[in-house]
């Protein structure tokens, strides 16, 4: 026995040593660049600069949750209607659903800013309608739109893995004890798909708060959220320290968001440990 | 009731795949416009594949996933065997807690905070930089060992352990007894851990984007470059490639077990 246990701690060895060095070490530097200045001295400068971001912060929580909303909206019939659907239906919706999700967000966002874009195709109908040119790209309706269409598929997955795990009999038996239709909905399918739900906020809200490439391209530059700001610092080495302090408030915010999320659900079907 | 909620899902896919499908007829478009399609040309797939850059890419996405996605198979099996059996629950909770970190982050801090620790690490040693591939296989390992563990550590718990006492009582070593007898039921999660790291690692771009150099380009990385500033037809012709290949991948996945079992079905008819 005393060759196997040897074995076993022996297993874990390598992983903690990557762990350790590959995802402590980095969060500690995170950490130690957001508290020293340039020349690497101790200093609260970082810390106390934050305040000319609070702007960018506030705007991309709006933007994100927002975004988040409107997923949920259109997100959740669209995984009760596709619950509903029978075998082959059903997977080859699943498949439907799951290609954006396994097609590059570069090449998605791509493909939409192209469509709306001023010389773009959408404009040149309208234009040959005779409607005028609307702009979307390099507003926030532009940036939002570009989250919404990106994220859209992780809302409705775990929304719809979750429905298709309900026992259809509740519903028969909510209706069978006097349930209205909307009364099975609000006591018995929500109550009993929030995990899903939960799931998809979360899939949803943590990529569009810290995304660059959707404002870079739907906002045409204009629009400056936390990531760009993030992007934009690391590009040089002088501003490294203010970068690593905003993507530690940047972090510590999506936690606390997260276990908030977590609280309506209870722990076995918790979304992140 | 039922035709409201076919209407809805057709309308939300439609929006959902308009702009790819737009992108995908427009690179057959011979104007190179957006707005006007004037002709069936095959111009931008010639361009993208004597688009030497973009071949050079591709190989090294292939190049990178394959070697990330294998060693953090094996780390993350191992660790997940070791981190199974271990009792200390003080030193396992911590441990489990900071594997899920990439997962838990928004990728951009990921990225961040591994170039970090590259730049940290190169000005205590003193040299330039070394970002490229060895950083980007670093941090390509990194994230994919947490969804290795998700696909493995299930696998172990479902593991009988008198199982493996048995292969030992019989005469195997332990090492013996893991690769004979606990190893052959592990193996699914670990396919599915692999590949599930193949495919993170070949689509990543934010994490790639602070751990890169110019000299080693992923395919991400090379379509973002080729996106900042100006359309260029190229890359639709690129991006219809990628499209179809993974429509065609999804549809053999989930399709051909249910093939398999119509078969099957008509057998015993």
């Amino acid at each position: 026995m005393k060759g196997r246990t040897a074995f076993q701690k022996l297993a874990a060895v390598p992983h903690i040593v990557w762990t350790v060095m590959f995802i402590v070490a980095p969060m500690l530097f995170v950490l130690y660049f957001a508290l020293t200045d340039a020349d690497g001295r101790f200093s609260f400068a970082n810390i106390t600069s934050l305040s000319q971001y609070t702007n960018v912060f506030i705007l991309s929580i709006a933007f994100a949750l927002i975004a988040t909303v409107i997923c949920l909206l259109i997100g959740y019939p669209l995984a009760y209607y596709m619950a509903q659907q029978k075998g082959r239906t059903q997977k080859l919706l699943m498949v439907l659903l799951m290609l954006p999700m396994w097609c590059n967000l570069l090449i998605r966002t791509y493909a939409l800013m192209t469509l709306l874009d001023n010389g773009g195709l959408l404009n040149s109908l309208l234009d040959s309608l005779g409607l005028g040119k609307i702009t979307i790209v390099g507003t926030d309706f532009g940036v939002i739109l570009g989250m919404i269409y990106d994220f859209l598929p992780y809302m409705v997955l775990p929304i719809f893995t979750a429905m298709t795990k309900l026992d259809k009999q509740y519903i028969e038996a909510a209706h069978d004890l006097g349930c209205s239709h909307l009364q099975t909905m609000t006591r018995v399918v929500i109550p009993l798909t929030l995990s899903g739900v939960v799931s998809g906020v979360t899939m949803v809200f943590v990529p569009s708060i810290s995304t660059f490439y959707i404002s870079q391209k739907l906002g045409a530059g204009k629009i400056d959220l936390v990531g760009d700001t993030i992007e934009r610092l690391f590009q040089n080495p002088s501003t490294y320290n203010v970068g690593a302090v905003i993507s530690l408030v940047m972090m510590i915010l999506i936690i606390i968001s997260v276990q908030v999320m977590n609280r309506f659900t209870d722990d076995e079907k918790r979304v992140m440990p | 009731m039922k035709i409201l909620s076919k209407f809805y899902i057709g309308i939300i896919f439609l929006l959902l795949y308009l702009p790819i499908l737009v992108l995908i007829v427009f690179s057959f478009n011979e104007a190179g416009s957006l707005a006007h399609f004037s002709g069936f040309s095959l111009t931008w797939y010639k361009e993208l594949f004597h688009d030497e850059e973009a071949l050079s890419a591709l190989r090294n996405s292939l190049f990178l996933a394959v070697f990330s996605s294998l060693i953090a198979t094996v780390i993350g099996t191992f660790g997940a065997l070791g981190l199974h059996r271990m009792k200390n629950r003080y030193l396992k909770q911590p441990i489990l807690t900071a594997t899920n970190i990439p997962m838990m982050n928004p990728d951009i801090v990921t990225g961040v905070s591994m170039m970090l620790l590259f730049v940290a690490l190169a000005s205590l040693l003193g040299s330039k930089s070394f970002f490229g591939f060895g950083t980007m296989l670093v941090a390509h390992t990194t994230f994919n060992i947490p969804y290795v563990l998700l696909s493995v550590m299930p696998r172990f718990k479902q593991l009988d352990p008198s199982l493996s006492e048995a292969a030992q009582d019989l005469g195997c070593t332990p090492a013996r007894a893991f690769f004979k007898v606990e190893l052959p039921q592990i193996v699914p999660g670990i396919i599915s851990g692999l590949m599930m790291s193949f495919t993170l690692s070949l689509d990543d771009f934010v994490i790639s984007h602070f751990v890169s150099s110019p000299n080693f380009q992923t395919l991400p990385l090379y379509i973002y470059n080729q996106t900042a500033h100006n359309v260029k037809f190229s890359m639709y012709a690129l991006s219809a490639l990628i499209v179809a290949l993974i429509l065609v991948i999804l549809l053999i996945v989930n399709f051909a077990g249910s093939f398999g079992q119509r078969k099957k079905g008509e057998v015993k008819k």
